[in-house]
This record gives C-alpha cells, structure tokens and sequence, in this order.
C-alpha cells in the first residue's frame, strides 16, 4: 500500500497495523510512504506505468481527481459495507454518490486553549465571535498573543478558514457573497486588534501549535494531530472547545479532514478482491480504535467513536464537531484545488490589506474559470 | 550544460592531432579521424537527446495538448490548439509572477555578484585567517536550499524571529514584516537569495583573481596607477571570461527558483512572491493541469534559451 505516513510514529503505526492484517488474511502487506504533496503524482505516475499498488491512502480532498480520472474501484461493490458509519464520513469517502474511500479516522479543527492563561485572568472559554474577539483582545500582553491560527499561502490556511466560512452560513461556491466576507473581515479585526499575529499569513498549522506551546498564543485554531506533539510539553495545561460561532445558537461547522483507504483500478478483479479485504481489516472497530488511540483523531465508525469517546472525555468536543462537520469536497469535487488556491490568494490580499469583498470577487472569477 | 558539450570535441581533436602524426596514408587517415571524432561525440549527443531533447520536445507537445490526471490511465491527451496558452496569458497571476521573476532574478544578480566579487578581492590580500574565513563563507552554499529556506524563515519571523529581535535591541524598531507583507517579501527572498548566491560568485571570482599575473598588478602600481584605476583597467578587463561565466551560470539557476521559494513563502503573501518556478509547479502538481504547466515551463526554457544564446556569442567573440 501507498500511503503519506513519512513521519516516524505514523509509520510505526501503520505497520503494526499491516503486520496484523497480514496475519490475519494470510498475506504480506508492504507499506509505502512518500510525503503527504507527492501521493497524488505518485498515484499517478504508477498508475501511466501499470505498477499501481493494491491500496492507496489518499487525503480525503485530493481522492475526487483521482475518482474523476477513473483511477477508483466503488468500495461497495467489492463487498465493503458502510452499515455503521454515520453519512457524513460515508460522503467524506464518496465522489458523486460513489463510495471510493474508507476513513479509518477522520479529524477536524477545534479551538485549543491554555488552561493557565485563561484562569489566570479569569475568563471564560469564548463560545462565540464576539466572545472570542473579546477574550483573544484581553489575553494579549507584551509578546502574548491571545489567538494563533494558520493563514498560510497553502491547503493548512484554507483548511482553517473553512470553520468560519461555513459556521457563518458561506459556501465554497460563492466566495464573493457577503457570508463570506463576512467571516474574511473577521479574520482581518483579529489582526486588527493586534490579537493575531500578521506573522499568520506565513504560518502552516504546524508553527501555529509551535507558536501555542511557546507560550505566544493563549488560545489556537487547529487539530487533534497536534495532541501527541503538544503532550510532550508535560507543564502545558491545554483544554480543547468547539470553534466559536457568529452568533449564540448557530451551528459550529467545520472541516472534515483525514486520509482515506482507496483501491486503485489496476484491471486485475482478484487484486482488487484481496486489496478490499485489506481495506476492511485496516478500517474495522478494533483497528480504528487502535489508530484512534495513537493518532488522537475520531473513530469514522459510530461504535468504535462511542468507545473512545468514553476513553478520552476530554476531546469531547473534538467529537461533537465531528459529527457537523462538512467535506471540502462534496459540493466542487475535483474543483476543490482551484478553489482552495483562489481563496487563499483572496485572504492572503485581505489580511494584507485590501479589501476583503474585492478580493473575493476576483477569487470568485478566478475558481470559475478554473485558473 | 555547456561545460558537458564543450569536453568531449576538445578531446576529440586532441585525438586527432595524435593520431594523424602517426598516419602516412590521408584517405584512411582522415576516414579514422571522422570515425573517432564522432565516436567521441555519440555519448555526448546520445546524453543529450535523451535527458535534454525528449523532454524539451515532449514539454513543448504538452503545452498544446489537454493533459489532465486521466491522461496517466486511457493515455488520451487530445490536442486543444492555444488553449492552454491563451488560459495562462489571460491569468494575470502569469505577468505578476514574470514580473517577479525579472526583478527576482536582477536584483539577486547584482547583489550576489556585487558583493560576492567585492569579498573576492578582499580575500586576495593576505591578512590572518584568511584561509579560515575563506571556508567559513562557504557555509551558506554547503546548507541545503530548503534547510536555508526554513531557518530563514524563523529568523524573518515578524514577532519572535532573531532578526527583528535584533533590531530591536538596538533601538531600530523591531517590528519588520519581512515575508508578512506583499510589499515586503519579494524583497526579503531576494536577500535571503543573495546569501545563498555570495559564496559560489566568491570562489569562482576568487579563482579567477588568481589567475591574473601578478607582474601586471605590479607594473600598474609602478605606472603610478591608483587601486581603483588598477581594478578597472587590469582586474575587471582580464576577469571578464570569469565574470561571464559566473553570471550566467548564476541567471540560470536564479530564473528557475522555486525550493527557496516554497519553503521561505510557498509563493505567498497574497501571491506576492509568485515566479515562473512556482506558477508551474502550482499549475502542474497542485492543479494537476499539465497543459498550463508546460506552458509556463516552456516560457522559461525560451528566456533560459535566449540568455544561453548570448553567452555564445559573448564567448565566440571572446575567441576571436
């Protein structure tokens, strides 16, 4: 299998979980990493040379162009159920109504914040826009900042903007209405307050959660994917919430995010038999709760999530914002990568100073025309 | 490129040379001489039809052919005229990143050189530790690109980057938004570039200087001449074959940027730092929209080609 787990304990991981597999199917399951950009053409270089492998582990927003060019298997017909898990991550895995792809995980973002920070000044942890625009202000001292959140010229800074695009009613295929910049102007009173770093624009997700445990942001914008990274840090007191809403009341709607299991059309029926039957053993209640454990993101079957629920009450509301949360790819599909380069483009001029409903305009022409 | 061309044929005459001393018979001489001379040539051509010409070609073809990600499993790529070229000039992303390009690549030109050149006659002087700083200044090209991209990037961080921090202490303000503002971070990656490019301008100069006679620097001094007349009437003049060389050599690893690009600003803020480099890498494995992609790229082969022609002509007429 291909997969983008380069990092040391992903791989470690995953391989525990292909040598059981193995043991179990009577097989042996090779693993192939290449760094999360390259999966995609890789995919497709293996796929022009016909040495694609039996299972590849794409992101979730890339799998529409691979299914579009014909390169997926329909899970289903394989035989691979989807009885107990909940629509949103059936949709999360299918293009067109097809259901190309497994979740063993899903993830989404949440709003991070340091336990000591607040208490020590006495406030509450922010619910809303305002409350949030209000705490993030107050927390902000010398060289404290009280938000951090990744504004970066790539997928992280798209990903962190969908949250407040979508919670304020915005829609991916019109970056020029007024939900949206509404929720860019935002952003740009965060910035504005000095509560946010102008450095955000220059930061992936990953400099944010830096930025977090250094202790220069009270409160941050990111992903369970940070835990193992943030717990290595044994004085940092942290608690996790729903991302803030416009108004009380509203629904908190993030991004779905995670890889997925795929099986790769190589034209070979018996291949792609055993690849599902990998997929099934890698994607069943017992493996997802494994992985779940070690990675800390969401179990995508509804039992196993109900389990680990119970395990680790304190990513609550990590769960909870799972089960709204919306997949980048369901309305444009293969299209998401224009999108998502118009928008960054867009905010990145707003947040640097132009106006934000002029930026959205020329990004909303710009992802129409594909460009 | 050009140094991989021009080997083989000296060779081959150096060849010749010995082998026709030793033949009587000119018909046969000359038949074995042909012989040789293109038996030295082939691995050289063999080379660069096939890792320069196929993929020149092969890139030219895409540019007018719709390639997208199912290209890779039918094969199919149907050919769409100036399609892909009339969608990238329309972009205006494309005359902001050329624009980029040329001031990217001038501005890192002139300082690389400049202070890579000042620092190389410096160096000719004997002082202590020269030899020691010397390789001290090397530094910047043994780092990989992307490890100096990343470290730069914390340095030239707004809040918490030494840079600033620096400033600040010595009271000039230290609140820079060296890549966090679109007006700023072209700036800023050149430097970050001239960095990158001072050690390699230095050693080939460097090189160079010690080539130059000393008995001519002497004969100036004893003319009376004063050490920027010397610099410019003897130094630069017999410099000038080293200077051509490091300067395009340099303009053709500038032109094609793209590593320090992505991990000091991934073309951002608000495609601020946008190049020819990036725009095809985002056209072709972000977008996986090959066409486009290959038009960029071929836009930079042409500018590339142009450049390479005029050092040529600069060489033929250095011959001469």
């Amino acid at each position: 299998m291909l997969n983008s787990s380069t990092d040391d304990s992903y791989h470690s991981w995953d391989a525990a979980t292909l040598k059981r597999c193995s043991a179990k199917l009577g097989i042996t399951i090779e693993q192939q990493s290449v760094p999360a950009p390259q999966v995609m053409t890789k995919s497709l270089r293996m796929a022009s040379s016909k040495s694609l492998p039996d299972v590849i582990q794409f992101d979730a927003s890339e799998m529409p162009t691979f299914a579009e060019a014909g390169g997926l298997i329909d899970l289903r017909t394989l035989g691979l159920s989807t009885k107990d898990i909940p629509e949103g991550i059936v949709d999360f895995g299918s293009y067109e109504g097809t259901y190309y792809g497994a979740a063993r995980t899903v993830n989404t973002l949440a709003l991070f914040y340091n336990k000591d920070i607040l208490d020590k000044a006495g406030l509450e942890v922010p619910s809303t826009w305002d409350e949030m625009r209000d705490t993030a202000k107050q927390l902000t001292q010398g060289k404290q900042y009280g938000i951090a959140l990744s504004a970066g010229g790539a997928e992280d800074g798209v990903f962190q903007f969908t949250p407040f695009m979508w919670s304020n009613g915005g829609d991916e295929r019109e970056l020029d209405s007024k939900n949206v910049a509404e929720a860019l102007d935002y952003w740009k009173g965060l910035i504005k307050d000095g509560s946010l770093s102008k450095s955000t624009v220059n930061w992936t997700q990953a400099d944010v959660n830096d930025q977090f445990m250094a202790g220069n942001a009270a409160m941050m914008i990111n992903g369970p994917w940070q835990v193992e990274t943030l717990n290595t840090k044994k004085n940092l007191d942290w608690g996790i919430a729903q991302i803030p809403v416009p108004k009380a009341g509203d629904d908190s709607v993030g991004p779905l995010g995670g890889a997925i299991l795929t099986v790769p059309n190589t034209g070979d029926t018996a291949r792609e038999k055993t690849a599902a039957k990998i997929v099934g053993c890698m994607s069943s209640e017992q493996e997802q709760i494994t992985y779940a454990r070690n990675s800390w993101m969401v179990p995508a079957n509804a039992k196993a999530a109900a389990i680990w629920r119970k395990e680790v009450p304190e990513l609550d509301a990590l769960a909870d914002q799972v089960a709204t949360a919306r997949s980048r790819t369901t309305q444009v599909g293969a299209g998401w990568a224009s999108v998502s380069l118009a928008l960054q483009s867009a905010f990145q001029s707003a947040l640097t100073g132009q106006d934000s409903a002029a930026a959205l305009k020329k990004a909303q022409a710009r992802a129409a025309s594909g460009n | 490129m050009s140094t991989t061309t021009a080997s083989p044929p000296a060779a081959a005459t150096a060849a010749e040379n010995a082998t026709a001393t030793k033949q009587p018979d000119p018909l046969r001489a000359r038949r074995r001489r042909r012989l040789s001379q293109w038996g030295f040539i082939a691995p050289a051509v063999v080379f660069m039809l096939l890792f320069f010409g196929y993929p020149l070609v092969r890139n030219i073809v895409m540019s007018f052919q719709d390639f997208s990600p199912s290209t890779f499993f039918d094969g199919k790529a149907p050919f769409n005229g100036t399609d892909n070229w009339s969608k990238v000039f329309q972009d205006d992303l494309f005359g902001k990143a050329l624009w980029h390009t040329i001031v990217f690549t001038i501005g890192s030109l002139i300082g690389q050189f400049g202070i890579g050149l000042a620092l190389a006659v410096f160096f000719t002087k004997k002082f202590p530790l020269n030899g020691f700083l010397r390789s001290l200044i090397l530094l910047p090209w043994l780092v990989p690109m992307v490890v100096s991209g990343i470290v730069w990037r914390r340095i030239l961080d707004q809040d918490t980057g030494v840079l600033n921090s620096l400033f600040d202490t010595l009271g000039f303000g230290g609140s820079t938004p060296w890549l966090t503002s679109p007006g700023m971070a072209l700036f800023s990656v050149i430097m970050v570039n001239i960095w990158i490019g001072i050690p390699f301008n230095m050693v080939i100069l460097y090189g160079g200087l010690q080539e130059i006679p000393k008995e001519l620097h002497e004969a100036a001094a004893l003319d009376g001449a004063s050490a920027w007349r010397t610099f410019r009437s003897v130094t630069l003049p017999l410099l000038k074959p080293v200077i051509t060389v490091v300067l395009v050599l340099g303009f053709m690893s500038t032109v094609k940027i793209l590593d320090l690009i992505l991990a000091l600003t991934d073309g951002g803020p608000a495609d601020s730092t946008q190049t020819l480099g990036t725009l095809t890498y985002q056209n072709s494995f972000v977008q996986l929209d090959f066409g486009a992609g290959a038009v960029v790229g071929n836009v930079l082969i042409l500018i590339s080609a142009v450049f390479a022609v005029f050092y040529l002509r600069a060489n033929r007429s250095e011959g001469k």
